[in-house]
């Protein structure tokens, strides 16, 4: 999520400061990859140029979408959206795991919170992000206890250290993050620890490209599939996108070469009429992705219907920890009071997160609704596509 | 949130499966079990806590090359869709490095 070395790590990474490229001395076994070329100004501005041409050989519009959070912050970080040419338009989808959790989940987390000798630990987002009238950061303010955490094993590290407390992560995120969770449901198996339990909000992505795919109002000719996600479940998942729906797809980085890579290559197959799931970010994933990683999540999660913001509930798109480790499950654990849900008024959080309305043509977008004061969860979240339009003041 | 950072493995601990990782300067400690065959010296991915990939900068050079031929191609060229000299799909990641 967004942890202190995450921000670190991204921010010497402007187009500007790039030194020059060098081709990077080939395959010595443990080379580092040349991460540099992918920030090289003039790669970006080849790229750029190239979009520019093959938008104008389609000669017809193009719509784009990007369902990562990070590549949404990535896009308005190097301000690609303005670059791009009149036809072209890059929307923001569903990626941004908070925004996209469901009022009554953070409801539930909040009751959680509230019940005595319960310690919540969770990433950072989650706990700002606004429930129907609350907020874990409120709960936490109210004198509960809520703790933000870099890494699930910090919470079973605070289970270990609090016996006498019930330590309940509030699990959170897309196919990049749950493998980590898993692995920590079959650590505190392993240790034996008795008040460490997970409330288990996780959602896959395909299930949501599905529905952005089946709406008839945003209309996306193209996906720029996320990194990360993929580094775990490889090409595969994707291939329904080609089969059924003729949409092409590619994955790729976070690195301005990888994103604009990634936009001419569609640009590409649109003017063309091809329809191939590509994979543009190859130093980070694989076509068969992290199998390890996917037996772990086989063996702890099962799949079953989850509700989106937006996209309202789509069958088999969460994870719900097997009747196994029910143990570990908070929710089959835990009985708590959850309030009625109340969506926050005028915040038009659902039609941004399927691509239908642009962040800034939310009447609240800025004015109501910043991220001092936000209104939705788009706006808390650092990765909310609101956030990233008025932090990098996007145009759409 | 799905944001994995690299980093150099400059320690491990393959009994615990954990590993010290070099993050621009900053040691920080991985677990290594989602990535098993991970080694000393390696370039890892990690995401909360987790290793979750090890990044093969053959791969990048791949890629790199892949830049290039989306780069190069000239507008009269493109909406052919039987001679197809650009990017060859998938310049077969499994085979070369997949871990
Ligand atoms: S600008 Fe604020 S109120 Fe409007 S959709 Fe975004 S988060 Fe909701």
């Amino acid at each position: 999520m967004n942890a202190p070395a995450s921000t670190a790590a991204e921010e010497p990474l402007a187009p500007g400061t790039a030194s020059a490229s060098v081709p990077s001395p080939s395959a010595a076994p443990h080379a580092a990859p040349d991460l540099a070329a992918f920030r090289d100004p003039s790669r970006a501005r080849e790229l750029i140029a190239a979009i520019n041409r093959t938008v104008e050989a389609a000669g017809r519009p193009i719509n784009l979408m990007e369902v990562c959070g990070t590549h949404t912050v990535s896009i308005g970080r190097y301000g690609f959206r303005s670059v791009m040419p009149d036809g072209l338009k890059l929307l923001s989808g569903p990626g941004c795991p908070v925004c996209v959790t469901a009022n009554a989940d953070i409801d539930h987390a909040i009751a959680l919170a509230r019940m005595d000798g319960a310690l919540i630990a969770t990433f950072g987002d989650m706990v700002r992000v606004p429930g129907s009238t609350s907020s874990l950061a409120a709960e936490k303010a109210a004198g509960h206890d809520v703790r933000i955490v870099y890494s699930p094993l910090d919470a079973l590290d605070l289970a270990a250290e609090n016996p006498e407390r019930q330590v309940i992560f509030m699990g959170v995120g897309f196919e990049t993050t749950t493998p980590a969770i898993a692995a920590c449901i079959l650590e505190a198996e392993a240790r034996d620890l008795p008040n460490f339990s997970v409330f288990s909000a996780h959602k896959m992505t395909p299930p949501a490209l599905k529905a952005i795919a089946d709406d008839p109002e945003t209309r996306i000719d193209g996906f720029i599939l996320p990194g990360h996600v993929s580094t775990i479940t490889g090409l595969a998942p994707y291939r329904f996108l080609t089969e059924q729906y003729r949409t092409p797809g590619v994955v790729t980085g976070f690195e301005p070469v990888d994103i604009l890579a990634s936009v001419e290559w569609l640009c590409r197959m649109v003017a063309r009429g091809e329809a191939r799931i590509e994979n543009a970010y190859q130093r980070g994933v694989s076509a068969d992705g992290n199998p390890v990683a996917r037996a772990l999540v086989e063996q702890v999660f099962e799949p079953v219907d989850a509700a989106w913001r937006g996209l309202g509930t789509l069958p088999q798109s969460g994870l719900a920890i097997r009747p196994a480790f029910a143990r570990f499950d908070a929710q089959a654990r835990f009985e708590v009071p959850v309030e009625p849900t109340r969506e926050p008024a005028g915040c038009r959080c659902g039609d941004v997160l399927r691509g239908a309305l642009a962040p800034n043509r939310c009447p609240l977008f800025g004015r109501a609704c910043t991220p001092e004061h936000p209104v939705g969860p788009c706006m808390v979240s650092t990765e909310g596509s609101c956030a990233a339009y008025f932090r990098y003041r996007e145009e759409a | 949130m799905c944001l994995a950072v690299p980093g150099k493995i400059t320690a491990l601990d393959a009994d615990a499966a954990t590993a010290t990782v070099n993050m621009l300067g900053v040691e920080q400690r991985a677990s290594t079990c989602l990535i098993p065959t991970a080694q000393v010296g390696d370039y890892v991915l990690v995401h909360a806590g987790f290793g979750i990939q090890i990044v093969s900068a053959e791969e990048a050079e791949e890629t790199l090359k892949l830049v290039a031929d989306l780069t190069e191609l000239v507008e009269d060229e493109l909406p052919v869709a039987d001679s197809d000299p650009a990017p060859a799909s998938d310049p077969e990641p499994a085979a070369a490095g997949a871990r």
